[in-house]
């Protein structure tokens, strides 16, 4: 063999190795983001209120809003979003790998996710927790009733988890029947191939308005578990998770303050209260250390809105909502007894 | 000018070749920079993966195995508590349910894959019409695609539990799966185990012994049936000795569902009886193929002297064409069991469904669960191949 051919193959092969191992410098996200002109965030299978795809395509529910926020917040355009839609198996390997700049899909934050995924959780933006759904003609009323019984329920979730928990601690022997996709979980529930459904509440919520008879369908009222939801980041990024962090406690602190979509022009032209003017940017600069403009805040709240209208927009009883009511629940304000609570804007 | 010693010095080989040039030092040299590149490769890409998955901040190592896991399964042939089962537990909990529906599923395909291998080559031309039918349906038809069929199609609308169809009292169906009697061993059941143990072995070597017979006497002895009568009365008259020591669990309504017995769910059914009509038709065609590599030759002649046609497919045709079934055929095993994999997509709890997805997911350990599953599928594949390839060199070496 010619020698020169054959060293020439040998030193190409190692080269380019070598060159795709070193292609990926320390970048921050925030930076990567920027150039490339819009924001990758990762949402699951289209279901109502969270994240769902209305009649022309378009993604609207409380975890997209979440994102536009986040979008809005560093392009001033709450429409520079890519949004992929990843099924629950792949969601977190798709994050930690880069794919996605943030996950927000309704995640409940565990001490095992935070830690040993290579990711961070950054701020709560709806409670829940996890209840049954049973067919109405079912006869049960009480998720203490299941004694025995077939309970169809989504694989590689905290749901199945808490489901086993919850039937070693009442003693009730309930079979579980995994899917991995939810159209086959929701079907097979749906020909009776199980007794229940387990999810988070709201994620019941959203399956029964999904189903052809909504009506023939009740939640039981026990909720088994804490589901305390948020969008999700990639670890050893401060900057980037203090970004995500605070837009949403921008939409609570909007709600304190009592700044709406439409009323923030005004507020903003003003300039009466300070803590409204250092919210939105006229007086102070607090985008400083995130890497934003000062404006941040406010192309948040005049774009997408509030924490109470993104709620009511997917939650409440509108055309889009799933009918979750916010009044005494655990999202309502911290003023009015809930746990929707944001840290000082100075 | 010595020019008798020319000659002499011509004809022995020059002693003195350049080291470089040298060919086995050339072949050497390049070995060794190949090995050297492939070895370094192995280890840069080994230590890069781990570089990389404590740069982001992901757990790495094998002590998973040791930790409880949350959750639950709804079929399991072992023990497993949610408490204390342990990831390992699991593993061996979806190995377990893999190698059972895989292995039933081989033994049915290959037995009806034998059967419609050898209709589609019947003279009856109706027969051969329906057998092709079946045969070209099920091989392009993804099996993806037949696996959500069966389930979505047939067993997730059997009748609802209250509704069960009802075999005997004994067994029950329905949408949440099928009920057989499950057997409960007596003290004394390990005899009757051995006493079947032993006349199996029993009727091997009556089989061998009259085979020596015919050979040398040319008499003919019902071996099969012997075996099958020593087998019978053996098991039976040690069963009946100690006192029938075997009572049944059947199944009973209680509450939301059948307790007891033992219950196949949906998924398995559904994946099973795909698994089985699919490979089938693999099957078939590689049995059609055998077949048809027999000169017909051998046929004519087996004719002629007088045998039957069953006789002259069971004894001169099927034999030879197993040289030619045999190499598909383990390749079609090979992937019955790969293909098992699919049943994650109907929810049936194999290895795949419940290591590499739930416990991946619930753990957060994705590169060691993935190669652990790799291995144990490349485990029984090579397992399966290594005995078929024995097979498959003793039915060689008989043949001239």
């Amino acid at each position: 063999m010619n020698v020169m051919k054959y060293f020439t193959a040998v030193a190409a092969g190692v080269a380019l190795l070598i060159g795709g191992a070193v292609g990926a410098s320390a970048e921050s996200t925030l930076e990567i983001v920027k150039k490339r002109g819009h924001l990758r965030c990762q949402v699951g299978p289209p279901s109502p209120g969270f994240y769902n795809l209305d009649a022309e395509g378009n993604w609207y529910g409380s975890d997209v809003d979440t994102c536009r926020a986040i979008a809005a917040a560093i392009f001033g355009d709450k429409n520079a979003v890519q949004f992929q839609s990843v099924s629950t198996q792949a969601r977190f390997t798709a994050m930690a790998n880069g794919e996605s700049d943030v996950l927000s899909r309704t995640t409940t934050w565990t001490l095992l996710r935070d830690s040993q995924l290579g990711l961070d959780f950054t701020a709560i933006n709806f409670y829940d927790g996890q209840g049954f759904m049973v067919p109405k003609d079912s006869g049960i009323t009480s998720a203490f009733d299941l004694k025995g019984a077939s309970v169809c329920v989504l694989t590689g979730t905290t749901t199945e988890l808490n489901l086993a928990d919850f039937s070693r601690n009442n003693a009730l022997d309930i079979q579980p029947i995994t899917f991995e996709d939810g159209n086959v979980r929701n079907d097979t529930y749906l020909q009776g191939g199980c007794d229940a459904l387990t999810n988070d509440k709201s994620g019941l919520a959203s399956n029964k308005a999904a189903f052809p008879n909504p009506a023939d369908h009740i939640i039981l009222p026990e909720t088994i578990s804490k589901e305390p939801l948020g969008p999700v980041v990639r670890q050893n990024d401060s900057q980037w998770m203090d970004i995500v962090k605070w837009t949403v406690f921008a939409m609570v602190a909007a709600e304190e303050l009592g700044l709406t979509s439409a009323n923030v022009d005004e507020a903003k032209a003003n300039m009466g209260n300070a803590s409204v003017n250092r919210l939105l940017g006229t007086e102070g600069n607090l985008g400083e250390g995130l890497g934003l403009p000062a404006d941040w805040a406010y192309q948040i709240v005049k774009q997408v809105g509030n924490y109470d209208e993104m709620y009511e927009r997917s939650m409440g009883d509108g055309p889009l909502g799933i009918g979750i009511g916010r009044a005494g629940s655990q999202n309502d304000l911290w003023t009015r007894g809930g746990l929707q609570y944001s840290p000082p804007f100075r | 000018m010595a020019t008798s010693d020319t000659s002499l010095v011509k004809s022995q080989p020059k002693s003195s070749v350049s080291f470089f040039y040298d060919e086995r030092v050339r072949n050497f040299f390049y070995q060794t920079i190949t090995a050297g590149t492939f070895a370094w490769l192995v280890w840069y890409l080994f230590t890069n993966t781990a570089h990389n998955l404590e740069v982001r901040g992901m757990n790495s190592g094998f002590g998973f195995l040791f930790q409880t896991a949350g959750f639950d399964t709804d079929f399991k042939l072992i023990e497993y508590t949610v408490g204390t089962g342990t990831y390992g537990r699991i593993f061996f909990v979806g190995v377990l349910n893999t190698l059972f529906v895989s292995s039933i599923a081989i033994v049915l395909s290959t037995v009806i894959g034998f059967f419609v291998g050898v209709l589609r080559l019947s003279t009856n031309w109706l027969i051969s019409l329906l057998a092709l039918t079946y045969v070209e349906i099920l091989r392009n038809v993804p099996l993806l695609i037949q696996i959500i069929f069966w389930y979505l199609g047939v067993f997730a609308l059997l009748p609802k539990v209250k509704q069960s169809a009802d075999f005997l009292g004994i067994a029950f169906l329905n949408n949440r799966g099928l009920y057989v009697p499950s057997p409960v061993p007596g003290d004394l059941f390990w005899m009757t185990m051995t006493a079947f143990v032993v006349a199996v072995v029993a009727a091997f070597m009556l089989r061998r012994w009259a085979r020596r017979r015919q050979e040398q006497t040319g008499q003919q002895f019902p071996a099969f049936w012997a075996g099958i009568g020593i087998i019978v009365t053996l098991t039976g008259v040690v069963y009946l000795a100690t006192g029938m020591p075997l009572s049944w669990d059947i199944a009973a309504l209680q509450g939301f569902n059948y307790q007891g017995g033992f219950a196949l769910p949906p998924s398995f059914l559904a994946l099973l009886v795909s698994l089985t009509i699919y490979h089938s038709a693999h099957m078939a065609e590689a049995v059609r193929a055998g077949i048809l590599s027999v000169s017909k030759g051998q046929t004519e002649a087996a004719n002629a002297i007088g045998l039957k046609p069953g006789k002259v497919m069971a004894l001169v045709i099927i034999p030879q064409a197993m040289l030619a079934i045999v190499p598909p055929m383990i390749s079609t095993w090979m992937n019955v069991v790969k293909n098992s994999s699919l049943a994650v997509a109907i929810g049936y709890s194999d290895v795949v469904a419940l290591f590499m997805q739930t416990s991946l997911n619930q753990s957060g350990y994705a590169i060691e669960i993935v190669a652990i599953t790799m291995l144990f599928y490349m485990t029984i594949s090579l397992t399966i191949s290594f005995f078929m390839n024995i097979y498959n060199k003793r039915v060689q070496l008989r043949e001239r």
